[in-house]
């Protein structure tokens, strides 16, 4: 607009109030909400009231008071004279050790799986599908309880233990394992370890730029492989082959040494894994199958390995629908492992439990419950944004 | 959707017969290759080693009728505590003299699923059948009229339980769920905050965290002197929680829908209610049915939670049933008798939704 | 007609059957270096299935076909080797999405001929040249136009230097207007020589740039003929009907 004028011309005449779109759009979103804040207020008024009645304290001064209640099993120390903030950072580090564990064991169970639902082979075949519509079919809450029924409930006592490996026992008291003894070489173990992935990466760049150069090609995977293997097996071999595992033995009434995980743990991670697993099964199943049929062809023609053509071509594609989905099964998998509660593994939402019931204390509890679940979705689900951005495909 | 397997070029030969064509089949699906047999050969190992002692407990040393627990236990199942137990696991505690009521409430739900089932009757005869059979379901649980006897909710238990929560918990997060999604995609941005807040906040928590609050919080947020009854806090709760997820599905559906489709309908004059209502949901419900279904199976496996908070539904009276000090120790029976009961559900409504998928892409290629 | 000594592709009684519908009747083509052959005929005669036959995208239940002197079995060495030797454009054009014009093209020769990068990256921009596409190299697939997505796919073919070039009707998934810009580039490389076998609708094309005709009806090939001929005095009734119903307008 050059002038008051001309603007004022071709400014098209205002509406009646009651008929400006945009007037009435505020209106409406200022009514909404009202209601909104309105029926919150209520909500909130009504708590203050029946907590000032009932006597219930408020805030979360409470949890720098003494817990004065035993968990099962903790990773971190713990015992009843902590505070209950102590007992509710046991509770996290549990849920999210049985949801890291779960996540890796559910990814490598349903990557199978779902390669198997592609097999040519039908007994394959089949036998993948009949596990994802077994699986996938029954509430987890049940699962849960078969597990743990079958491990807790129906096992036998240590001194009649289920040998299901050798030196790997099942009682009613958990599932026990032999553990490597602690020794000087094993930290040297661990360094050439670390020395055969340095070692593999730096092989893999090397063989990038020869490629580049001369045209030869290496099969780095494989040696890469081979390095991470050899190198701690020959200081292993170096230090004199100082293997000592800590074996379980019966005494008494229970077992002594080895490592050991309680029954709620391993029916837990056993229903999550499988009943997560079905679900991914058929993501990567779906995922592989996305990719059109046309591209393996492309790639066929242009005289592709079938391994090249999985790597380079099919992957690639495949991993872009896999990822998203997966990614919401990690979520579901981690909420999922609430459940915790019905066979009482000691998880966040557990000792929450435990708290509300000693404190009364229900809006904080359920307030701390609520702020770590929505801390833990947001931060995967900005990393999947994170990763959807950097793989999109270029149209347009 | 097929196959890689049944895409890759494979040798057929022309019109085999009998035999000839077994041992082709053979070949071609379990021993095309050296790592094929192999693989064939294993999962047959795996199938023996796994069935056979299953095969053993479940029917060959199994015990079908015994007086009590304590003669039942043998090398196998006990059959008969299934037998003992079954109206129980299936009814829970409502009054026995009562139990025709309970039966023909699961007979209403099984026909009005079956009824949503048939394609014929979508539209409002559907939804006046279901509210009718509700309607009918609440008449018969509770009773008080027409000289039934009251039946207070704390004894409704089992199979009927589980359902009511499921369906009531579907039919009422229903339009819920539609508002959420629409106001999601409204233009007006503070109704957006607050659904996009709500769907997230409810989808990025676990259902047992509502499931508390509906039964620590929700007397709290209630006027003093108000009480609710529990069974109807669980049911608010899971209708709270069931609206978001299926928000998310339906607004998918809505983003299907191409934007000309709403201009042509502006460009007719008409208005947001009557554009949405007429052109845009029915469209968009219809391409999401099959995840509305599948989403339906996820609240129907869900309803087990409500064990938490002390409800008997299927998975309580199941684990009620284990408690009888007459009957102790059979575990596996219960739990294998009512997994069977949820696979049937479940596996027949993910049939369902995989044969309308396959319906619907028939349609949309043509 | 060329004789067998020179043969690069040779069809002897080819056979072919999906379940029990008989695709292809015993077909018995041969096409000399150099030479170009023009494949049509209505849909679902069996002429792509034959196309494909030849890179073993499809396999022939009988018969033999032998590739510049090797004879195409299931063995996976013959495959991989026929298939170095062999270049195939595709209706769909069927381009990798997830990678840049460029690298779609240097992708082949990096793996399978297992050239350096660099000289890769030289010869698929000497290609994109010849395609006169060379500043889309760094672009996705994605963001082409039709036309220049399917010269972009002969150009990846041709970066693997084949001897022979199969086109599957490349040209019936476009727009008419970017039609032309695909059939300019498959006729210059014609004119270079190239052997070539292609099944296309393209009557026009194929006037001017085939050696030889071939029409395909219910599996079996019906006559095979020098467009000349071909188009001016067909013998068999069924390319008659064929050729009025598709030069009508």
């Amino acid at each position: 607009m050059t002038s008051e004028e001309a603007s004022l011309s071709t400014t098209p005449a205002r509406p009646r109030p009651w008929r400006d779109p945009r007037l009435r759009g505020v209106v409406y979103q200022i009514g909404f909400v009202a209601a909104v804040v309105g029926f919150a207020v209520f909500l909130v008024h009504n708590t203050m009231v029946n907590i000032g009645r009932q006597n219930i304290a408020t805030g979360f001064g409470f949890l720098h008071r003494e817990a004065a209640f035993g968990i099962g099993e903790s990773l971190i120390a713990y015992s009843p004279a902590d505070t209950y903030a102590r007992a509710f950072l046991v509770g996290l580090t549990n849920t999210l050790y049985v949801a890291a564990l779960g996540i890796v064991l559910a990814t490598i169970l349903g990557t199978l799986m779902g390669l198997a639902r592609l097999s040519s082979n039908w007994l394959v075949r089949k036998l993948a599908q009949a596990y994802v519509e077994i699986f996938r079919n029954i509430p987890l809450a049940l699962q849960l309880f078969f597990w743990w029924g079958l491990l807790n409930r129906m096992a036998p006592g240590p001194r009649a233990a289920w040998q299901i490996l050798p030196d790997v026992f099942v009682s009613n008291r958990g599932v026990v394992f032999p553990v490597a003894q602690a020794n000087p070489a094993n930290g040297w173990i661990g360094l050439a370890f670390l020395a055969g992935i340095v070692l593999a990466v730096g092989l893999g760049r090397w063989a990038k730029r020869r490629q580049a150069a001369t045209g030869q090609q290496l099969p780095t995977g494989w040696i890469g492989l081979g390095l991470i293997v050899a190198l701690p097996l020959l200081a292993f071999l170096a230090a004199g082959a100082p293997l000592t595992l800590d074996v379980p033995q019966l005494k008494g009434f229970n077992f002594s040494g080895g490592g050991a995980v309680s029954p709620e743990f391993t029916a837990l991670l056993l229903g999550l894994v499988i009943y997560t697993g079905t679900f991914i099964t058929e993501i990567v199943r779906a995922g592989i199958l996305a990719v059109s049929w046309g591209q393996s062809e492309a790639a066929m023609a242009l005289g592709l390995k079938s391994g090249q053509r999985m790597r380079l071509i099919v992957l690639p594609q495949a991993l872009r629908v896999i990822i998203p989905p997966v990614t919401s099964q990690y979520l579901s998998l981690t909420k999922n492992s609430s459940l915790a509660v019905i066979i009482g593994y000691p998880d966040l939402v557990s000792v929450a439990n435990t708290t509300m019931n000693q404190t009364g204390q229900a809006v904080e509890g359920i307030a701390l419950i609520m702020a770590v679940y929505l801390v833990i979705s947001l931060t995967i689900s900005a990393a999947m944004n994170l990763y959807n951005r950097a793989v999109a495909l270029v149209e347009r | 959707m097929t196959d890689i397997a049944n895409e890759l070029p494979a040798p057929t030969r022309r019109s085999p017969t009998g035999v000839v064509r077994i041992v082709g089949w053979l070949r071609a699906n379990l021993f095309s290759s050296v790592f094929n047999s192999i693989l064939t050969l294993l999962c047959v190992v795996l199938l023996v080693v796994a069935l056979r002692p299953m095969i053993r407990w479940a029917v060959i040393d199994a015990i079908w009728e015994a007086p009590n627990g304590a003669a039942c236990h043998g090398g196998g199942a006990c059959w008969a505590f299934i037998g003992e137990k079954f109206r129980f696991i299936l009814f829970g505690f409502f009054p026995t003299e009562e139990l025709w009521r309970p039966v023909v409430v699961v007979v209403i739900f099984l026909l009005m699923i079956l009824a949503a089932c048939a394609r014929r009757t979508w539209g409002g005869r559907l939804a006046v059948l279901w509210v009718a059979g509700l309607a009918a379901v609440y008449l018969l649980m509770h009773g008080g009229i027409l000289g039934l006897g009251t039946v207070e909710t704390r004894l409704w238990s089992g199979l009927p339980l589980t359902l009511i929560i499921a369906i009531v918990g579907m039919v009422f997060a229903f339009p819920l769920a539609i508002l959420l999604a629409l106001g999601r995609r409204s233009r007006l941005p503070a109704v957006r905050a607050i659904c996009v807040g709500y769907i997230e906040l409810i989808r990025g928590v676990p259902l047992i965290t509502f499931l508390f609050m509906a039964s620590l919080m929700l007397p709290l947020f209630l006027p003093t002197g108000m009480t609710v009854d529990k069974l109807l806090r669980a049911q608010i709760a899971f209708i709270l929680f069931a609206a978001a997820y299926l928000a998310e599905v339906i607004r998918g559906g809505l983003q299907a829908i191409p934007h000309s489709q709403t201009e042509a309908a502006e460009a007719l004059g008409l208005r947001y209610w009557q554009r949405t209502r007429l052109i845009v949901l029915p469209q968009a419900l219809a391409l999401v049915i099959p995840p509305l279904v599948n989403t339906f199976i996820g609240i129907f496996k869900d309803t087990t939670l409500v064990i938490i908070i002390s409800l008997f539904d299927l998975l309580g009276t199941a684990e009620a049933a284990l408690s009888d000090v007459n009957w102790q120790g059979f575990y596996i029976e219960d739990y294998t008798v009512i997994a069977s009961i949820y696979f049937c559900f479940c596996f027949f409504m993910s049939r369902y939704s995989q044969m309308l998928e396959r319906e619907f892409n028939r349609g949309t290629r043509r | 007609m060329s004789d067998a000594a020179t043969a690069v592709i040779e069809l002897q009684g080819v056979h072919k059957w999906f379940g029990d519908f008989h695709v292809l009747k015993d077909i018995n083509l041969s096409v000399g270096k150099g030479e170009k052959f023009v494949v049509c005929g209505p849909s679902g005669s069996g002429k792509s299935t034959m196309i494909r036959c030849i890179n073993r995208l499809e396999e022939h239940q009988q018969g033999r076909i032998t590739i510049a002197g090797i004879e195409l079995t299931s063995d996976l060495k013959n495959i991989e080797a026929i298939r170095r030797e062999v270049g195939m454009v595709f209706q769909q054009f069927n381009l990798f999405p997830h990678l840049t014009v460029l690298q779609n093209l240097t992708l082949a020769p990096i793996w399978v001929r297992k050239l350096p990068k660099k000289e890769a990256e030289e010869t698929a921009r000497y290609y994109l040249e010849r395609v006169r596409i060379p500043e889309q190299a760094d672009k996705y697939p994605g963001q082409l136009s039709g036309g220049q997505q399917q010269r972009v796919a002969i150009a990846r073919s041709l970066c693997m230097k084949p001897a022979i070039m199969l086109f599957d009707e490349p040209t019936s998934a476009l727009d008419p207007e970017m039609i032309k810009e695909v059939l300019d580039v498959m006729g210059g490389l014609a004119d270079e020589g190239m052997t070539m076998v292609c099944v296309t609708q393209e009557m026009g094309f194929a006037r001017t740039v085939a050696d030889m005709m071939v029409f395909m009806d219910r599996g079996e090939v019906v006559e095979r003929a020098p467009p000349r001929d071909f188009f001016a005095n067909p013998q068999n009734e069924r390319t008659k009907l064929f050729l009025s119903q598709i030069l009508a307008h």
